[in-house]
């Protein structure tokens, strides 16, 4: 499972740019779905069609991840840059990024003093080497993502886009472990969750699901000084309560919960004072649909270097795959 | 440009329309496009529809067009004792822009102006700072409450009073006037029916984009497009500077293509076929700066199950101010490049 980590984390994606991360997870769904299809506005649906008499459930884990796309190309060459989705600022000075064909690009601020002051996009510009506006300028428009290799720690892995990787790791392990099913399951890989929730939102709108749940990174308060919030690392999936976007279904809250038990699979209950996942979308998609939350719990959520713990992955996986693979009534 | 295409551009502008208050833009651009469609079709939100059939082989592809009818304006929340008019703004309105402004007002085009403090009386403060729209007021002459509400009721929409004007007839053949966000991009779709094309054109003039991309939304779920084009005035960047760091669009550099805003990310097939078609036929184009402003694109790409969608803007200066200026050489080119794009998007979609 961490060869999938590393596989998935390294990929290029910024959001509305998921075609090779898509390409990589439809290698690996592709021999264990029924059907894999590819919607209007990028969403990768892996279908698992179940024995029949069960429901109709979306799981969703988003492509996409954070990055940068260049707004401007200067008389020599150097490039500035917008955020795609919610950067921290703060991590950028020294960083890299690539684009879509493997350039790379080193981001460096106007002065080093005043960017420790004050971290302002406005004042960093990104250096991909070119000597002239002419050899740069067909950057302008392109995104780019970050550079930074896995890192394997033992129990706990680093990498950047763990923000969704892992939650696309954890649908596809479910896909993989999955055996008898009765319900039609969509296995969906959603494109721009960063930029606000919105291939989910078409995609549940597409596939109208009888219940739907994200699989998502949540922010881990475990660390020194950390804000007072419940999710560790290592205490298993976080089952979603409550986030900024979404009240979780009661129904599917207490599904997940009672699966959990049943089966001695250790979890957690998140409530999360900012943010919020495709869930809160798929809710709302057409007249309603219950919808629910497992998140793993992730330090360092936004900057190159997201925290896991493995034994959380392995444990929604398992969770998922047990709740899917019994009757749902809520 | 015909000399009819600027009329149209000119009555556009003038005309009074903020955000929910759109009947006048509706009527002149069906009176326009009545004997240039088959069919034209208003909905419960204020928007007009405008069908051309294609003529290309069934099944064709649905295109929406959309360009939004409403402009920003100001709406009347109080009448003072001293027969002023309080309001509040419909829209993005920079409270900096208001001051001495000449407005109308109310279903009878009534004239006003924004008050202002003469330069006399101003203390040296309050010249350094920004007068906030709660402080301002409409006077409309009148002098009590009661002369005023004979005249006037709260609701009440205005509008910047602003008159089309040409400035220069060669080179950028700049005008100036108000609302070019979006009547510029209401003219270019209304060219565009002119023509027949491959493909099923659905003109949305939209309302309400200005408050929240309010109309389109609703429009894009009725029509179900296959792709949708927003047509758009956009920001202008062309002030001196300083630094080489960060100008968007300018004027005269041609027709601005959305890579990305806040509203959403452009199909990058569309944005391949505007440049594309721009290349092949000479037209110039710009990137508009990706992460800003966002348009009825926003609103139409997350309809149902989703639309591939892209914005394409003459660039406006002085957008979301009591008066902007265009180039019509920008405008053409726009036109030219729109209708380019709809005669080569069959081919092209396929691959």
């Amino acid at each position: 499972m961490k060869d999938l980590m590393k596989k998935l984390t390294e990929a290029y994606g910024p959001s509305g740019n998921e075609e090779q991360i898509r390409d990589l997870i439809r290698g690996e769904v592709e021999p264990l779905a029924d059907e894999v299809r590819v919607d209007t506005l990028g969403n990768l649906i892996a279908v698992k069609k179940g024995s029949g008499g069960g429901k109709r459930v979306m799981l969703a884990a988003h492509m996409d991840e954070i990055g940068l796309i260049i707004s401007y190309v200067d008389k020599k060459g150097f490039l500035r840059a917008q955020p795609i989705g919610g950067v921290d600022l703060t991590t950028l000075v020294g960083g890299r990024v690539v684009f879509s064909d493997g350039a790379i690009g080193v981001i460096a601020p106007e002065d080093r003093q005043g960017y420790r002051k004050e971290a302002d996009l406005s004042k960093l510009y990104i250096d991909v080497g070119a000597t002239s506006y002419e050899e740069a300028k067909h950057r302008l428009g392109q995104a780019t993502g970050f550079v930074r290799p896995f890192a394997d720690l033992g129990q706990r892995v680093v990498a950047k886009a763990f923000d969704d990787r892992i939650g696309c790791v954890v649908l596809i392990e479910a896909l993989r472990t999955l055996r008898d099913t009765p319900h039609e399951v969509s296995f969906v890989f959603s494109v721009q969750e960063e930029v606000g929730l919105r291939g989910a939102r078409t995609g549940a709108y597409g596939l109208d699901p009888e219940i739907g749940i994200a699989v998502d990174i949540t922010p881990a308060a475990d660390m020194p000084e950390a804000p007072k919030l419940a999710m560790v690392l290592g205490d298993g999936p976080c089952i979603k309560v409550k986030d900024s976007g979404m009240l979780a279904h009661p129904g599917v809250k207490d599904l997940l919960i009672d699966t959990a038990e049943a089966n001695q699979i250790p979890y957690q209950l998140e409530v999360l004072d900012r943010g919020s996942t495709d869930a809160a979308v798929i809710q709302l998609a057409r007249s309603g649909v219950p919808a629910g939350c497992v998140s793993i719990a992730c330090r360092y959520y936004h900057t190159p270097s997201e925290m896991v713990d493995v034994a959380d992955v392995e444990n929604a996986v398992q969770l998922l795959t047990a709740l899917l693979e019994q009757p749902i009534e809520l | 440009m015909t000399e009819e295409a600027t009329v149209l551009l000119e009555q556009l502008s003038n005309a009074f329309g903020p955000s929910g208050n759109e009947d006048d833009i509706r009527r002149l651009l069906a009176r326009t496009l009545s004997d240039k469609v088959d069919s034209l079709e208003a909905d419960a939100l204020g928007n007009l529809t405008a069908f051309k059939a294609g003529s290309g082989p069934e099944p064709r592809l649905k295109v929406m067009i959309d360009a939004h009818t409403d402009e920003i304006g100001l709406m009347v929340t109080r009448i003072e004792k001293n027969g002023l008019l309080g309001f509040r703004a419909v829209g993005g309105i920079d409270d900096r822009l208001l001051l001495a402004k000449r407005v109308v007002v109310g279903s009878s085009r009534l004239p006003g102006v924004i008050l202002a403090p003469p330069v006399h009386l101003a203390k040296a403060e309050q010249r350094k700072n920004v007068i906030k729209i709660d402080q301002l007021a409409i006077d409309i002459g009148a002098s009590s409450e009661d002369e005023a509400k004979k005249l006037v009721n709260i609701g009440d929409y205005a509008a910047f009073d602003t008159r089309f004007q040409v400035l220069s007839t060669s080179g950028l053949r700049t005008v100036t006037g108000k609302a070019f966000d979006d009547r510029a991009g209401c003219a270019v779709a209304a060219l565009l029916a002119e023509e027949d094309y491959p493909v099923d054109l659905y003109l949305s003039f939209s309302a309400q984009e200005e408050v929240g991309l309010r109309g389109a939304r609703v429009a894009a779920y009725r029509i179900e497009p296959d792709v949708a084009f927003a047509l758009e005035g956009t920001v202008c960047d062309d002030m001196p500077k300083k630094v080489d760091t960060s100008p968007t669009t300018q004027l005269g550099k041609g027709p601005a293509i959305t890579v990305m805003d806040r509203s959403f990310i452009a199909d990058r097939r569309l944005v391949q076929l505007l440049r594309d078609t721009a290349e092949a036929n000479g037209v110039p184009y710009q990137i508009k700066q990706p992460g800003v402003g966002g348009t009825d694109a926003g609103a139409i790409h997350l309809a149902k199950t989703g639309v591939p969608s892209v914005a394409v803007a003459v660039p406006c200066r002085y957008i979301h101010a009591p008066v902007s200026l265009l180039s019509l050489e920008d405008f053409d080119r726009l036109v030219a490049l729109m209708k380019a794009a709809l005669r080569a998007l069959p081919e092209y979609w396929k691959v």
